[in-house]
């Protein structure tokens, strides 16, 4: 008998059928992968499983018998555990106090210390219960979460795409906890976009489109290349990798030594971070997040100036005391890490986003007026050239869904005809169809001759675009090193802080930030 | 020297019923400005119920009362129809000075007899501390009583971690199962009675009488107390005899007739409070580990 099974479940948001007809069955000890691309239905499904939501019709059957699971305190009595994709976490209490308030029930949080400590200890879980949240790194706040799910013996876990945040080292461990889990017979609903892990891990797979269930199979018995055809419906060909050698192009940025204390309360120092980006180069900035890649972003963008300006080179020019507004003019474009309030106003109009960042460049303004119909001629080439969809150039930005609006914003960007563009995780909530159709974008602009820089936490995307690669960590960014010559253990041993994959680092008496515990 | 510490035992009493009411709200993550209304309102209805009723008690219990309501027509705007808290807050002050000065209008030069002072037999009549520890009236224990039941409830007891919580990340909160509306409501019921009772302390004991707008500005300070004193209740009680402290100094100046405008002197303690607090509040870090995250957000249930 199923442990859990929903029969025929809908859901409607306005304008949006989330969930048409789901049907899902779980057996115990099954791992069972939730396969789609964002805004598929996959999230509004789990959140009816937790009680966060409730079905507008459709049947949900608990060990065959029909229930209704009115919100998350239930769903945890029945014994239904969640880890979520954006942590329910609170900063600034301590571990202990976040575990007890995921426990409704009174009772069970008598000597929550010795159990929080006991499970942490038999799954290899460690986590000290007396430290703030706001310190940890990602991988120990994922912790966190699931040692609150396990005090409650869960019959059933669920798993909201846990992996995106972790080495792949820590993915590793991570399987090995769930694996031992579903051997004790709890079951797993995981859910992910990535294939080859679903396939390492799951043994059934459903995979939705569009709020539909389309398929279930079992992943072990299909390639990635057929579980991505059925999560999108069509092919997605991979982007044609550009020509290797760019030895004898000029430097289009070079950092030297750059060195910048964090003005953030939690933020990492920058150390003396050196690397060179050619005309036609794309190299990756690969790590966990959390180590740097926001205050690197804002010393190469110019939002924090640098006191050395030698430390920053642009074309020939000592860029470090510059702000953004002359790096721009300078040739340089930047894409930055949040597309609402940081890569776009998110009130204001797609033209009026254009405007902001390209005036200069574009020329959009005569004697301090605005050249309304030049700004929206460019709108429009943005709209029509990168396919974003959406209401048109006077829709607001925070009206486009995350794909779109990211297309607009790389687009914006690329239209500019930069020489360098400096990228923060370009595709990051992004579904297939546009992560793809940015990532032949930024090809072809390094083809053009542009230099590019991308600081990306998905590995994969480092290893598909870049030539090069390098690894930040605490604030620290590896050697380069050609993309083909390193292993994917190498850089997720880089990523964890163990340095001695790379010559020239030497590295001692410090703790690496995700291995700390 | 008793009398002078008497004193100031009651010129801080307000402050700090009102600051430990508002740091219950803002600590789940309501930013109520209404303050100063709330506590006009509580001062003209207490007083009006004790001129009406004869009963103190009951007095001060109509002023908790009147107290609640304003809190739950700014709970209502706020929470439930989502309006900005910081506009809301702002025009529930302006409509409390309205509404009391009306209301108290036949009250103005009504005089009453101040709390009756509490009594206990052999204690009250030690040397120094029988006066100042053992013969006070009910609100003054009251007030520290509160403070600790406060501080006891919101970093021992479960339902107060839950409070923290709600304002450190009303989402995570809604996702994990916390019913985030129904426990700011609570939240800011509790800040409004308090408030209430510090106005009642105010028209009941600290002057006994109806004036109009007689708070003069203590529920902002005590506003500001909550902020300076980085959301911690023993701060909150060291910033309000601090004020409370200095007021009577700057009674006592005047007194002496010192040459300087009188101006100055009365806004002496409203400076003070506010540098020696700002010095207090330096540290970031703290700033950052006690201020709740979700201060003044409104939460929307999106699921």
């Amino acid at each position: 008998m199923p442990l859990l099974q929903l029969e025929g479940i809908v859901k409607q948001f306005p304008g949006c059928l989330a969930n048409d007809q789901v049907d899902l069955a779980l057996m115990p000890g099954e791992i069972h992968a939730l396969l789609g691309e964002n805004g598929a239905g996959k999230s509004t499904l789990v959140k009816i499983i937790y009680g966060v939501q409730q079905p507008d019709a459709g049947q949900i059957r608990w060990q065959g018998e029909a229930v209704e699971i009115a919100n998350p305190a239930q769903a945890r009595r029945l014994g239904i555990g969640m880890v979520f994709q954006h942590f329910s976490l609170f900063e600034s209490l301590t571990v202990a106090e976040n575990i007890a308030l995921g426990i409704s029930d009174a009772r069970q949080r008598k000597g929550l210390r010795s159990r929080i400590s006991d499970i942490s200890r038999s799954y290899g879980l460690l986590l000290d219960p007396d430290r703030a949240v706001h310190d940890l790194s990602v991988g120990e706040r994922q912790r966190v979460e699931i040692v609150r799910c396990l005090l409650q013996e869960p019959r059933l876990l669920i798993m909201d795409e846990p992996t995106s945040v972790l080495t792949p080292q820590e993915v590793e461990k991570l399987f090995a906890t769930l694996r031992r889990l579903a051997a004790e017979g709890c079951a797993i609903l995981y859910i992910s976009h990535k294939l080859e892990e679903i396939r390492a891990l799951c043994h059934e797979a459903t995979i939705m489109r569009q709020g539909k269930v389309v398929a279930t199979c079992d992943p072990r018995q299909e390639t990635a290349e057929r579980l991505a055809e059925l999560m999108i419906g069509s092919r997605v060909s991979a982007p044609d990798r550009p020509a290797s050698s760019q030895a004898d192009k000029p430097v289009k940025l070079a950092v030297s030594h750059l060195s910048l204390k964090s003005d953030q309360q939690f933020g990492i120092d920058l150390k003396d971070i050196s690397f060179g980006v050619r005309g036609g180069e794309i190299l990756g900035i690969g790590g966990v997040a959390g180590n740097g890649q926001s205050e690197l972003m804002a010393a190469l963008s110019g939002e924090t100036p640098v006191a050395a300006a030698e430390s920053i080179r642009i074309g020939d020019v000592a860029a470090g005391r510059l702000g953004p507004a002359q790096r721009r003019l300078l040739g340089a474009c930047f894409v930055p890490e949040e597309r609402n309030g940081h890569g776009a106003v998110s009130a204001f109009s797609l033209t009026d986003n254009a405007f902001l960042s390209a005036f200069r460049r574009r020329s959009l303004t005569r004697h301090g007026l605005i050249e309304g119909e030049k700004t929206r001629r460019f709108a429009d080439d943005i709209i029509r050239l990168f396919d974003v969809r959406g209401r048109g150039v006077r829709a607001e930005a925070r009206s486009l869904s995350g794909g779109n609006l990211q297309k607009f914003i790389v687009g914006r960007e690329i239209l500019q005809r930069p020489d360098l563009l400096v990228v923060a995780q370009p595709t990051w909530g992004v579904d297939a169809g546009a992560a793809a159709a940015i990532h032949q974008a930024l090809i072809d602009l390094a083809a053009q001759g542009a230099a590019i820089v991308i600081i990306s936490q998905d590995l994969d995307e480092i290893l598909l675009l870049c030539q090069r690669i390098a690894v930040i960590n605490l604030g620290r960014l590896s050697a380069p090193r050609p993309v083909g010559e390193v292993t994917v253990e190498q850089i997720g041993l880089l990523m964890g802080g163990v340095h001695g994959t790379a010559p020239d680092e030497q590295l001692e008496g410090e703790q690496p930030r995700v291995a700390r515990t | 020297m008793i009398n002078i510490l008497l004193s100031i035992m009651t010129a801080s009493t307000p402050l700090l019923l009102a600051a430990t009411g508002e740091l219950v709200a803002e600590k789940s993550g309501v930013l109520n400005l209404g303050l100063e209304g709330m506590m006009l309102v509580g001062a003209v209805i207490g007083f009006a119920a004790t001129v009406h009723t004869g009963s103190a008690s009951l007095g001060v219990l109509a002023a908790v009362l009147a107290g609640i309501a304003m809190s739950l027509v700014f709970a209502f705007l706020s929470l439930t129809l989502m309006a900005n808290q910081v506009a809301t807050g702002l025009a529930l002050t302006i409509f409390g000075t309205g509404l009391s000065a009306l209301m108290g209008a036949g009250y103005v030069g009504t005089a009453l007899q101040p709390l009756p002072k509490l009594t206990l037999p052999g204690l009250s009549d030690l040397p120094v501390l029988g006066p100042l520890l053992f013969h006070q009236d009910a609100l003054i224990y009251g007030s520290f009583i509160l403070l600790i039941a406060v501080a006891w409830f919101l970093y021992r007891s479960h339902a107060g971690l839950v409070l923290r919580a709600i304002g450190d990340s009303h989402d995570a909160a809604h996702a994990i199962g916390y019913p985030v509306i129904a426990i700011r409501y609570a939240a800011t019921a509790f800040g409004g009675g308090m408030a209430g009772l510090a106005g009642a302390y105010m028209s009941l004991v600290y002057s006994p009488s109806w004036s109009e707008n007689m708070t003069a500005g203590r529920g902002w300070i005590a506003l500001a107390l909550v902020v300076f004193a980085t959301w911690r209740p023993g701060w909150l009680l060291l910033g309000a005899y601090l004020f409370g402290g200095i007021m009577y100094m700057s009674l006592y100046i005047q007194g002496l007739g010192v040459n300087l405008p009188s101006q100055f002197i009365s806004s002496l303690p409203y400076l003070a409070t506010i540098v020696v607090l700002v010095m207090i509040s330096r540290d970031r870090l703290r700033i950052r580990l006690n201020a709740p995250a979700c201060l003044g957000r409104p939460f929307f249930a999106a699921g």
